[in-house]
């Protein structure tokens, strides 16, 4: 039977895993290698480093730190921030990702998303979306928009017509940040996740507002989500996706145990 | 141990190369030559992506290369669509033949409300007699992304639950394929390409 996914999330900003609320306040947490792999040793069933900067001069470092990640890591690897062109995806394909995260840069250009599924396969591309509700909206679900720059600018575009878009540009995979959720540690926006999980036919990978077990449990039931990504909550040892899975499979959900 | 890897510009080869080399293999990578093939010890063909990609095997004489050595004994492991290219076809490319190895052709999952591509850890079936899944204990998992899937025959080594049953590894004599892959499955995926790696051309079947 097919298992709901834990992946860890490492945010990462000049080659160090960094955490902070909303990019701000970021603390040292450590070297992605290092990190990776302990949340591979511990469970996790996918890894995802996301450049939280991603600036140009800083493309030489990021490729060095996927390189030093993927050497010694056994499952699947995603690598996001900052991938404007197909050129930029090969070179992180390269470097060791499994898949990449793309974002702003496909919204410019949708285009991007066929030219990399074209190349690498649908399975290698990961389209990221950073939606918010409008509290003003006849319907918040169905009118939540997409945005980008970190949730600060608006692009008049509906989340759940984006991912219907990327997945027929053939998008392997949705990763839906709720902007209103992240960093609350109050739960994923289930409701969200749900509409965009029932409108596309690729899995769905739900992020923002993880903080106890049961909204874990929440997004696999009610937000229908395929996966579930997890940032501060596996961070300086709170919790690993081990414990995390055996409370899951407590609760019923289909989890990879033992891990 | 050394392998040879086929290139055939089908998309990413780095975590297969890697596992290789974890693992102790000698890697020697090759794309339009035919000549590593005709001196190879042992052969894996990775892929990620598009069945119509396994054209390059045919353009570049490849397949009938790759053939001549499955047919000298040498062990042979395609991966994903690697694994589907040693069937006749897939649906995904009708006009594009496979090796024909295996008479069967590979077919989309079926129309239901279940997604499509099959992503994600799934759990194997393993045949007793499977010399590829030796070790591998009921309730292990290995990672999956793929629309298209071979069917259950006689060679089939394991069986996945996903829509529909369906082969998850095959093998036969030399030749052994994995519908998962193995370079992203954790130990156990290591588990299963140092099986590979190991096998000698004993206990065949």
């Amino acid at each position: 039977m097919i298992t709901k996914r834990i992946i860890a999330c490492l945010d990462v900003h000049g080659g160090r895993v960094v955490k902070g609320v909303q990019f701000v306040d970021l603390i040292d947490a450590g070297d992605p290698a290092t990190q990776a792999a302990r949340h591979a040793r511990e469970g996790a069933d996918e890894i995802v480093l996301l450049d939280i900067t991603a600036t140009h001069e800083g493309r030489a470092t990021l490729l060095d730190t996927v390189r030093r990640t993927a050497l010694d890591l056994f499952v699947p690897f995603t690598v996001g921030g900052g991938i404007r062109t197909a050129n930029d995806a090969a070179q992180v394909f390269e470097a060791g990702a499994d898949k990449v995260s793309v974002n702003s840069a496909a919204l410019a250009d949708p285009k991007l998303i066929d030219a990399i599924g074209r190349s690498f396969g649908a399975q290698a591309v990961v389209v990221a979306i950073d939606a918010r509700r409008d509290p003003d909206a006849a319907d918040s679900v169905r009118d939540a928009q997409v945005f980008v720059q970190g949730g600060r600018k608006p692009t008049g575009r509906r989340v759940v017509e984006w991912a219907r878009e990327a997945e027929q540009r053939g998008a392997g995979e949705i990763l839906l940040t709720s902007m209103d959720s992240d960093g609350t540690r109050a739960g994923f926006d289930c409701e969200l996740t749900a509409a965009v999980s029932e409108s596309v036919g690729i899995p769905v990978i739900a992020s923002g507002g993880a903080g106890t077990v049961a909204h874990f449990t929440d997004v696999f039931a009610r937000g229908k989500a395929d996966a579930a990504l997890a940032a501060s909550i596996f961070h300086f040892g709170v919790s690993s996706a081990r414990s995390l899975k055996e409370e899951l499979a407590k609760a019923g959900v289909s989890v990879r145990l033992p891990c | 141990m050394r392998v040879t890897v086929i290139d055939y510009k089908a998309g990413n080869l780095t975590s297969v190369l890697k596992a290789l080399r974890h693992l102790g293999a000698e890697v020697e990578v090759t794309d339009a030559g035919v000549a590593p093939v005709e001196s190879a010890e042992s052969i894996v063909l990775p892929g990620v992506g598009h069945f119509a990609a396994t054209q390059y095997l045919d353009v570049t004489g490849l397949a009938p290369a790759i053939r001549a050595a499955i047919a000298r004994g040498v062990p042979f492991l395609g991966i994903c669509v690697g694994m589907q290219w040693l069937y006749a076809g897939s649906t995904e490319a009708p006009i594009q033949p496979g090796l024909g190895h295996f008479p069967e052709k590979c077919a989309r999952f079926s129309e239901s409300h279940e997604k499509v591509p099959h992503v994600g850890w799934n759990s194997l079936e393993v045949k007793s007699n499977s010399r590829l899944l030796a070790g591998v204990e009921p309730g292990e998992f290995v990672y999956f992304t793929h629309s298209y899937k071979a069917p259950v025959t006689t060679d089939t080594a394991a069986i996945t639950q996903y829509i529909e049953s369906f082969a998850s590894a095959v093998e036969r004599a030399n030749v052994f394929g994995v519908q998962f892959h193995p370079e992203k499955s954790g130990a156990t995926g290591l588990k299963i390409l140092r099986n590979f790696l190991a096998w000698e051309g004993k206990g065949t079947r």
